[in-house]
């Protein structure tokens, strides 16, 4: 692997699926936080402003990577993917910087209010803040998916020959592209399940390892983070529903490779929940099946039509036959495995929500030395893993599954590159970016796990605007 | 006025929007290693940007993004041709980002004297940087007539480009340290004083010459005169500051570089990366733009909602206008 066309695929993949471990829990911790804040606002409740500041701080050293390493992600478009970003910068420039008017700014200005506004602000004036700052993030996950579903499904565009680009003529299309609409909600949906399952877990295991400390506090955080993992998973599974219609619809061969189905199936088309062997078109050696699953997801009906890799790849070799592509299937191990974590994992997160609020249910707070204590503590401790890597392997597997376009039916990936970035160039980048990833997550862990350590903090109920006061900065670096 | 015309004014006023607001928190984390004497001063550095760096840097995303919109082969080819120098920005700028937030998350000095030096070069880097690449942009390099970069590093490496470096490094540290006296009380705020006038000199002198040449260079009447007032502001920014005047003083230095980046910008268009082996080669504001429709949907937005982020921008400033003293630093 020396080509840079190669070094920049990874690095790509990389530094967005590191990226995107900070980006869901910034999403829905920035509403958990907000609505913790709201609780104490209306009831005065000091439990709820010392779950604020304690999840609050383990957001903003979560906030902190994500827009770090968001920055990085602007700019390799430009710097790996040169060919690319002249082929479709009219259109896919444009949602990319209104995300940054529009979202960024709000985000970082009022996320700035809010740290250190607790004794500038009123008390509703400060809650708006972090509450703006939310709507902001949500607000960037819509521009950005906008902008990746047209790599999926483009649309509202034109192509110039002459100039050897995509030019957009609808724009309206394109932020209403049906995949992008489809999208957006399970995205979001998704990131609650990481920050319902954050909180509660960071909640359990303070009631677990030690009870009798702040029990009604951590009690309500852990309601909370379950449910909100429940509602999301359910979010989840329904949009996942829709967009994997949509997604045979737009993307035949990716729903064709998330099964690793070659041969068409005319009807009744069975779902492999699992399958040992080679996922190359040949007999598997094992396999569990469930009849007629596939059908049912790709279509809506069990008796659908689900076509195969083999005939798409021969359909599209006359359709794209200038493409100067030959084989039109992305890794099938990849999108068949990526695939299943996504779901399993995400399943497995909404089971241990379901079995935290039943030790929880009706006033209920786990005994100490029970039997079931050791299993819940160990749940607690995988919990928030399991919707952050079914994010990732989302994620995987619709990128990798686009391959081997980089637009969908326009633009081929290894079309897209800089040509005139070398290997050295990008060998360069990638290992300086690998490395400081990697000691800043264990830096990043290492934060986390202290302060959850540390538990909750006192309330210091913040003394309100005064600007003859010469008290001490709250919440100050 | 034509869309591309317009559009390149508002490159340019993104541009000179972020290097005069993060210029001044780039200034302030140099001086994180030049000014404070102890951990209470530096921490008192820290938060005069605390509440507002974040919100800086976004003026360079939305320019990068805006460029990416309005002018797709210029975004391709500078970031694709300045490779290595802009893999080194973002490194700082993730180190930096990064050691704000956490060099108070442990009552551990060693923990805290590495992420000072995170600080320190995250934000001595950029400054540099910054200041090579637009000189660079500016003289033009070598660029083929597919509009690729066919330079290597070392070509972004030339007199003009390195002078344009030391002058947004010296500029920035004055520009920071007359914000750390507008923001501080006490002992920090006289030093920054001190400071400003020292290096304000220096800074003074390099600006003359980088302002002279390209002015010498480009020719154009309005070069020389925006050139002058940059000067003109600069210098009386400095008098400003002696007289303990901060507000004035930061009033002049922040002219000053919203005058030079102006300057630049007059004079790069309507080119916006000149070609050094042949003027057919030239990205212009013509052949490198997006078509007028996506400039006219982008145009809306951001006549729309500029405003009203320059607005809350203001309030946030406005919120934490005190200036803050070691005696305001919790424990």
């Amino acid at each position: 692997m020396d080509t840079a066309l190669d070094l920049a695929r990874w690095q790509f993949g990389i530094t967005t699926v590191y990226h995107f471990l900070f980006v869901p829990m910034t999403i829905s911790m920035a509403f958990l936080v907000a609505i913790m804040q709201t609780v104490w606002w209306r009831t005065g409740n000091e439990r709820w402003l010392r779950l604020t500041r304690l999840f609050g701080k383990l957001f903003l050293i979560n906030f902190a990577m994500g827009v770090v390493t968001g920055i990085v992600q602007e700019f390799q478009f430009g710097m790996n993917w040169s060919s690319y970003s002249r082929f479709v910068g009219d259109i896919f420039g444009a949602p990319l910087a209104i995300e940054g008017l529009l979202a960024f700014f709000l985000e970082s200005t009022f996320l700035g209010l809010w740290i250190f506004g607790w004794d500038r602000l009123k008390p509703g004036l400060h809650l708006m803040t972090i509450w703006i700052a939310a709507i902001g993030t949500a607000l960037s996950a819509y521009f950005i998916l906008a902008a990746n579903s047209f790599m999926q499904n483009p649309v509202g565009f034109t192509m110039n020959e002459e100039r050897g680009r995509a030019e957009l003529t609808d724009f309206m299309a394109v932020l209403t592209n049906k995949v992008t609409l489809i999208t957006v909600p399970h995205t979001l949906f998704a990131a609650f399940m990481v920050g319902g399952g954050f909180v509660a877990a960071v909640a359990m295991w303070h009631l677990l390892r030690r009870p009798e400390q702040d029990v009604e506090a951590f009690r309500s955080a852990a309601k909370l983070g379950a449910v909100t993992l429940l509602i999301a998973g359910i979010g989840v599974v329904l949009t996942g529903d829709i967009q994997g219609k949509i997604m045979t619809e737009v993307q035949p061969m990716k729903m064709a490779a998330a099964e690793a189905l070659y041969e068409d199936a005319d009807s009744n088309a069975p779902f492999s929940v699992f399958t040992v062997g080679t996922l190359d078109g040949t007999k598997p050696l094992f396999s569990i099946e469930v009849p007629g699953l596939l059908s049912q997801l790709a279509t809506g009906s069990f008796d659908g039509e689900v076509r195969g890799i083999n005939s798409l790849n021969e359909e599209y070799a006359q359709k794209y036959a200038g493409s100067g592509i030959t084989d039109f299937a992305p890794n099938i191990p990849v999108t068949y495995w990526s695939f299943r974590l996504m779901m399993g994992l995400g399943f497995a997160a909404m089971a241990a929500s379901v079995w935290i609020l039943w030790a929880l249910r009706k006033g209920r707070v786990p005994m100490p030395g029970a039997r079931s204590t050791r299993w819940l503590l160990w749940t607690a401790i995988v919990l928030p893993l399991l919707p952050l890597f079914a994010n990732s392997f989302g994620w995987i597997f619709t990128e990798m599954g686009r391959q081997p376009w980089v637009v969908f039916g326009l633009m081929p990936t290894e079309a897209g590159v800089s040509p005139s970035v070398s290997s050295a160039q990008v060998w360069t980048s990638m290992i300086g970016f690998t490395l400081l990833y990697g000691a800043l997550a264990v830096v990043e862990v290492k934060l986390l796990l202290t302060f959850i350590g540390k538990g909750l903090p006192e309330a210091n109920p913040p003394t309100g605007p005064d600007d003859d006061s010469d008290a001490p900065l709250a919440f100050a670096y | 006025m034509e869309l591309t015309t317009i559009w390149f004014i508002l490159i340019a006023v993104l541009f000179v929007g972020y290097f005069v607001l993060e210029g001044f928190d780039f200034g302030v984390g140099m001086l994180v290693g030049l000014l404070a004497k102890d951990e209470k001063e530096r921490r008192v550095l820290v938060n005069t940007i605390g509440p507002v760096w974040d919100g800086n840097e976004v003026w360079l995303l939305v320019a990068g993004g805006a460029l990416f919109a309005a002018f797709p082969e210029w975004y391709a080819t500078l970031f694709s041709g300045f490779y290595l120098p802009l893999f080194l920005i973002l490194v700082a700028l993730i180190i930096r980002g990064v050691a704000f937030e956490y060099r108070g998350k442990r009552d551990d000095q060693v923990w805290r004297d590495r992420w000072d030096w995170a600080i320190i070069v995250g934000s001595f880097v950029p400054a540099l940087l910054w200041g090579v690449a637009f000189a660079n942009i500016i003289r033009g390099v070598p660029i083929d007539s597919s509009s690729e970069y066919v330079g290597g590093f070392f070509n972004l490496l030339n007199p003009y480009a390195l002078l344009g470096g030391l002058l947004t490094t010296t500029v920035f540290l004055v520009h920071g340290a007359v914000f750390v006296a507008l923001k501080t009380v006490g002992d920090i705020r006289e030093r920054a004083h001190a400071f400003a006038q020292k290096v304000g000199g220096v800074a003074a002198v390099l600006a003359v010459l980088f302002i002279g040449w390209t002015a010498v260079r480009d020719g154009d009447l309005a070069v020389w005169l925006i050139g002058a007032l940059a000067a003109v502001a600069f210098l009386g920014g400095l008098a400003a500051s002696r007289a303990g005047r901060d507000g004035w003083a930061f009033v002049g230095t922040a002219v000053a570089i919203a005058g030079v980046v102006s300057m630049l910008f007059v004079a790069l268009f309507p080119d916006v990366m000149p070609s050094s082996l042949d003027a057919a080669f030239n990205l212009t504001t013509e052949n490198a733009s997006s078509t007028p429709y996506t400039l006219k949907i982008m145009t809306w937005v951001a006549v729309f909602f500029t405003p009203i982020v320059i607005g809350y921008q203001a309030w946030s400033y406005w919120v934490f206008r005190k200036r803050i003293g070691v005696e305001h630093i919790p424990a």
